[in-house]
């Protein structure tokens, strides 16, 4: 019986495997929600490169502040530039409507945007802006085509070119892809450094995706200690009322 | 006299509550050879529960609002007290039913306990399943994210495939021509309500159980077995034998359910998925729409059936058919005996297959469809579907093990 159900699922195997498509490959971001270190440098760079365009409304500058270990004066001083209530979410003054107009869509609210998009593609998605002088912002983007958004990051990074590679299978279409940047223009980080830099903006969007998150594997940890503990008793419990069934 | 027990006789001069008590508790007689397959009754009515009262709690800071209801999400799992934790009770316990629900369903289906007499305790079943299908897929739009939409947009289309009243049946689901604002306070209305409806059912259900009594993993009715006082043989008191045996499985559940709730609520993108963490734009279709987990096979089966004479009508019902065959079950098993115990080779191939082919279908239908998946769910509906309607003749020449007269360990 068992071997022909297994029979049956090995033959079926090799065709459910086929196809789950190969997109760009994506790079594992280095997310560590118990380094407050690079959190608040993550944060740093959010208030200060997204947060004029991107909004981050589901997150108060005080609950940041209180999970990340910066004072109330900290923040007003160095965080905070669009208001001095430090109980406010991150909201942007940028109209929506001009938004549209200036860059094809508005800007999206970036406080899910981890769960949304995932951590290494936003890791990915960071580094790999390339030149493209067909786009209107003069880049491109590896793993989000014709994106609208422009290298925010350059300053940082410098410019880099994407090395394209075109392969002609048999049946004559050619397929390119970006095999490799080459720097064009150094920014004032090393390569290894803005790598790093991105790791903790991508850490804090982990982070501001859930904030609850460390605390609810807190909380887990104690509920299974429990249960596990019940369980025993539950059993025990069981087992002295059922020693006269036979 | 003590106190109590006047108390007691006061109360059921007026109100039959120890009567209750015994004839569904202390002196309803259960088989004493429940296995592992038997917890998932319970269960069902635990998670039941605990849908109901975080679901409540969730209305309290949730906003039915097409502008609104994101950000209340949101502001639940921020801003609310505990409100993280309730949320995610609500969708780790919206999928656990389900995980809970089509195993109940599956030790009925291996066991027999669809057959003569319990045929209308089955289809109360089959109907408690459609109430908790229709409730989640109202629950599905209220977070308004993107698969919340689009996802509601394509199922609600669906109505627009019958004929003639299609398109105006569509528009009246919806009360517009799109999923909008409209849609979501209605589809939210009937959330609240149906768990009330479904929980009334789930009393019906129960019930019938102890009118024709338990099934077991044998198939044997412990009634025909009586000793001299009319108590079954191999029955022991539901309370305390099953009540206790029962706070084992819950625990089990639990520590399983919080492994999950705690550590992985996401589960992989399967309970909550990704793109559902984008607010809903009716302008902006994603690449790839699929419903949640336990909707897949059906999803699957409608997607397999090309369109006919140009309406996708016949897909609508083969999906429906998928579900409304279940009402039939009892009266297409012809074999002598009930559980799988003592079915013969026949039915265990069938019931392998059938099983993989709702597993397939189930992963086929998050997939994007290729010709190659469109082929493979084909075959796999027409698996599904043989499992039924071949039943009448390969249960009937079926070989089959004779059944002994007492319960088994």
């Amino acid at each position: 019986m068992k071997k022909l159900v297994i029979a049956f699922v090995m033959a079926a195997l090799p065709v459910l495997a086929q196809a789950a498509g190969d997109g760009v490959h994506l790079d594992e971001a280095p997310v560590n929600l118990r380094d407050q270190a690079s959190l608040q440098r993550g944060a740093q760079l959010f208030v200060n490169y997204c947060l004029s365009c991107h909004s981050a409304q589901f997150l108060r500058y005080n609950r940041m502040g209180e999970d990340l270990g910066i004072s109330d004066e900290q923040l007003k001083a160095n965080m905070m530039f669009g208001t001095d209530k430090v109980g406010d979410t991150m909201t942007i003054a940028m109209p929506p409507k001009a938004a549209k107009v200036w860059f094809g869509n508005p800007p999206p609210d970036l406080s899910v945007i981890a769960r949304a998009r995932g951590a290494d593609w936003l890791y990915t998605y960071l580094r790999t802006f390339y030149v493209d002088e067909a786009k209107p912002f003069g880049v491109n983007n590896a793993v989000f085509p014709d994106v609208g958004m422009p290298h925010v990051l350059w300053e940082l990074q410098g410019m880099q070119k994407a090395v394209m590679h075109t392969t002609t299978t048999e049946d004559g279409t050619s397929h390119t892809a970006i095999v490799g940047y080459e720097l064009v223009k150094p920014g004032t980080m090393a390569p290894a450094e803005y790598d790093a830099a991105v790791g903790d903006l991508v850490n804090f969007l982990v982070y501001m995706g859930e904030p609850t998150q460390l605390k609810r594997q807190e909380l887990g940890v104690k509920v299974l200690i429990f249960l596990a503990f019940f369980f025993v008793l539950a059993y025990l419990l069981k087992k002295e009322y059922w020693k006269d069934i036979h | 006299m003590s106190t109590m027990k006047k108390f007691m006789a006061w109360v059921d001069e007026r109100y039959p509550a120890t009567q209750v008590w015994e004839e569904h508790l202390s002196k309803y007689y259960a088989p004493k050879n429940f296995n592992f397959w038997y917890y998932f009754g319970s269960l069902a009515l635990l998670v039941l529960v605990m849908q109901i009262l975080t679901g409540v709690w969730l209305a309290m800071s949730y906003k039915p609002d097409a502008t609104l209801a994101f950000a209340s999400v949101e502001y639940i799992m921020r801003d609310v007290d505990w409100g993280w934790l309730i949320r995610y009770m609500h969708s780790t316990g919206a999928s656990a039913f389900f995980i809970v629900i089509y195993l109940h369903m599956f030790r009925g289906l291996i066991y027999g306990s669809y057959r003569k007499p319990r045929e209308l305790l089955w289809i109360i079943g089959v109907i408690i399943y459609l109430a908790m299908m229709a409730t989640a897929f109202f629950g599905y739009l209220l977070p308004w994210g993107q698969m919340s939409f689009w996802g509601a947009q394509v199922i609600v289309n669906l109505f627009a495939a019958v004929p003639f009243v299609g398109e105006e049946l569509s528009v009246w689901v919806r009360g517009d021509y799109v999923i909008s604002d409209v849609t979501l306070n209605r589809f939210f209305a009937f959330h609240f309500l149906l768990p009330f409806i479904l929980a009334a059912l789930v009393f019906v259900h129960i019930v019938a159980l102890h009118k024709v009594g338990s099934n077991n993993p044998d198939g044997i009715e412990i009634k025909k077995n009586k000793d001299e006082n009319g108590i079954p043989r191999d029955g022991i008191p539901f309370h305390p034998y099953y009540t206790v045996k029962d706070i084992v499985g819950v625990v089990g559940f639990l520590m399983i359910f919080s492994a999950i709730l705690f550590f992985a609520p996401e589960m992989g993108g399967y309970f909550l998925e990704g793109p559902n963490f984008e607010p809903a734009n009716p302008l902006k279709t994603p690449p790839h729409i699929a419903p949640v987990w336990y909707f897949t096979p059906f999803y699957a089966m409608l997607r397999a059936i090309p369109p006919m004479f140009g309406s996708q009508f016949p897909g609508v019902v083969v999906m429906f058919g998928a579900i409304a065959v279940l009402f039939v079950l009892p009266w297409l098993d012809r074999s002598p005996v009930k559980s799988i115990r003592y079915k013969g080779p026949l039915f265990k191939i069938a019931i392998a297959i059938f099983v993989v082919s709702f597993v397939v279908l189930g992963w086929l239908g998050v997939q994007s469809s290729t010709p190659t998946k469109t082929l493979l769910a084909q075959i796999f509906t027409a698996l599904y579907f043989a499992f039924f309607f071949l039943m009448p003749w390969y249960s009937k020449i079926d070989k089959t093990k004779p059944v002994p007269e007492r319960v088994t360990e």
